[in-house]
């Protein structure tokens, strides 16, 4: 069995994000860019699946600017066999990717596509969904924990009341939570070994897909700030403080 | 005028708060008539308590035994036949619920999909959160196509309790529904604290707790003051409590009238979870935290002396 993983480069996670002062967006230049971490997540989990024989080969797809090569690279060198590169220099929306994924499974057939549950830039959520709808397949969206025994997954979600355990039939979209596994380190033999990787560039207008990227965003704004508040001393200030402003009893 | 669409939210039979926080969204989109979709095996319950919301004019069942579990698979070609009945907008709660089933319905529709609204500025103008929060775009929808939209139930109050009950009535769709997604089972929380995403007061405990015995001192505290318990990812991570209760950016963003924020440094993502608090207390040994940047009332000390002290001064 083939795993797609969808494999998105972002604004690192540890980077502070700061708005643009004309408010045409938050700046990007010069700052460091890294995978989703969510998207860690989902590689690793399928390089496990394959290290455990229910996989055969993992296939990475970036859909991206050409300058994300290196960022591809970096999926090769944790472990991917090989990776699908679609160029494309406009940041495109979920429905847009969901349609270009689509393309992609078409071609490679996989078993699973795993991907992360969001990307922490746009903070959608909603692709894998999307991908698994166009698809007409089962989707295991937020999953901790993924079993695969034959044709079947059995997947542990984190939802709001607890954890749920859904049964799909392959093949089957699953998107990643944080607490599906800890992703592993590089080493420098793999940086070497993923240099002979092949990477499949595809131009993102050769693949015929229809624009899904109806939504404009007109302004980008800092958050409201909220102000430091008082300092109290003790437990007998606050309890006060808080009756004052009837919060309490 | 339009009309709008909330899908509702329930488990076990009783309808999630979050249903009524989009009805207040839909209010201020302006809708000419806000109707609630509820698809379950048995929706009786359900649809008398959604018909009960103010502003919420016509109540639509779908019973069908597939719709026993939130399947979003299941509920998605539903959500998408009834969405197509002229309406304007689809709503659902940014809730885990929303958030699987929605885009899933939206691509059947082949239309985008708007996450966390969480202000409206017109009728296809939207505010909503990126980056974790650190910065908030206004999205333009085109006028002439179905706006989809999960909205962030934080920034909602929770409707009241209208003069009259809305109409329920039962709809008939003729949609085919898959078997290739099956419920095995859902594990709670056993609690009988209040459900941490509509807790008006909310004690979260964080790593310097320590253990996960420790963590009674949370507990006692919260039931004090009947609140509910929720915890940092750090204190999740470290197996202290269930993921359930982790309270930020990749768990819960809540929005109670108190916060108490115990032995938690404040990580931006903590941070995002709770900034639309009313009031937040910060406790902890570090003075220097950031969590006090935004704290209403800070107090510094060791919290295994001060949460106790606190919990028997409430009486």
């Amino acid at each position: 069995m083939k795993i797609l993983v969808g494999y998105k480069r972002v604004v690192d996670f540890n980077v502070r994000i700061q708005v643009r002062p004309d408010g045409s967006g938050v700046v990007t230049e010069g700052v460091k860019l890294s995978a989703n971490p969510f998207d860690h997540i989902a590689l690793e989990e399928a390089l496990r699946l394959r290290e455990k024989g229910i996989a055969s080969e993992v296939v990475i797809a970036t859909i991206g600017p050409a300058d994300a090569q290196a960022h591809v690279r970096n999926g090769l060198a944790m472990g991917a066999n090989r990776a699908i590169h679609v160029v494309t220099s406009a940041a495109i929306q979920p429905l847009t990717a969901a349609r270009v994924l689509l393309k992609l499974v078409e071609k490679e057939q996989p078993g699973i596509v795993l991907l992360g549950k969001q990307a922490i830039d746009d903070d959608c959520n909603q692709t894998g969904q999307m991908l698994a709808a166009l698809w007409d397949r089962p989707q295991a969206t937020f999953a901790s924990k993924v079993d695969v025994e034959g044709t079947v997954a059995r997947v542990t979600r984190e939802v709001d009341a607890g954890l749920e355990t859904i049964e799909v039939d392959l093949p089957a979209v699953i998107t990643s939570d944080l607490r599906l596994n800890e992703p592993r380190f590089i080493k420098l033999p793999d940086i070497m070994k993923a240099k002979s990787k092949p990477i499949e560039t595809i131009d993102f207008a050769s693949l015929g897909v229809e624009s899904g990227d109806s939504l404009k965003t007109t302004r980008h704004a800092p958050p409201a700030k909220r102000s430091r508040g008082v300092m109290v001393k003790n437990v007998a200030e606050l309890v006060s403080a808080l009756e004052a402003k009837g919060l309490i009893r | 005028m339009s009309t709008i669409l909330v899908v509702a939210e329930h488990l076990d039979g009783r309808l999630n708060a979050s249903t009524a926080r989009c009805v207040t969204c839909a209010k201020t989109i302006g809708a000419g008539a806000i109707h609630v979709l509820v698809l379950a095996e048995d929706p009786a319950g359900v649809a008398e308590a959604a018909a009960r919301i103010e502003g919420v004019s016509r109540v639509l069942t779908v019973a069908r035994p597939e719709n026993a579990h939130a399947l979003a698979a299941v509920l998605a070609p539903q959500i998408a036949a009834a969405a197509r009945a002229g309406y304007s907008h689809l709503l659902a709660p940014s809730t885990t619920f929303g958030k699987d089933v929605l885009p899933r319905a939206a691509a059947l529709l082949g239309v985008a999909q708007v996450s966390d609204v969480s202000e409206v500025e017109g009728p296809h103008t939207f505010k909503r959160p990126i980056y974790a929060g650190n910065a908030i775009v206004t999205v333009e929808a085109p006028a002439d196509a179905l706006l989809v939209g999960t909205v962030r139930t934080a920034s909602y109050a929770a409707a009241g309790v209208g003069a009259s009950p809305a109409a329920i009535e039962a709809l008939a769709l003729d949609v085919a529904l898959p078997s290739h997604t099956r419920f095995i089972e859902l594990v709670q929380g056993a609690s009988d604290r209040p459900d941490l995403q509509g807790a008006s007061r909310v004690v979260s405990g964080g790593r310097a707790l320590g253990s996960s015995e420790n963590f009674a001192i949370i507990h006692a505290l919260a039931d004090k003051l009947g609140a509910a318990v929720g915890a940092s990812r750090a204190a999740v991570d470290a197996g202290y409590v269930p993921s359930d209760l982790q309270v930020g950016q990749t768990g819960k963003i809540i929005a109670p009238e108190l916060y108490i924020a115990i032995g938690i440094s404040g990580a931006i993502q903590h941070l995002t979870g709770i900034k639309d608090a009313g009031t937040i207390v910060a406790i902890n040994k570090d003075a220097d935290a950031p969590i006090f940047e935004i704290a209403d009332y800070g107090l510094v000390g060791d919290l295994f002396t001060i949460v106790p002290e606190l919990t028997a001064a409430l009486g």
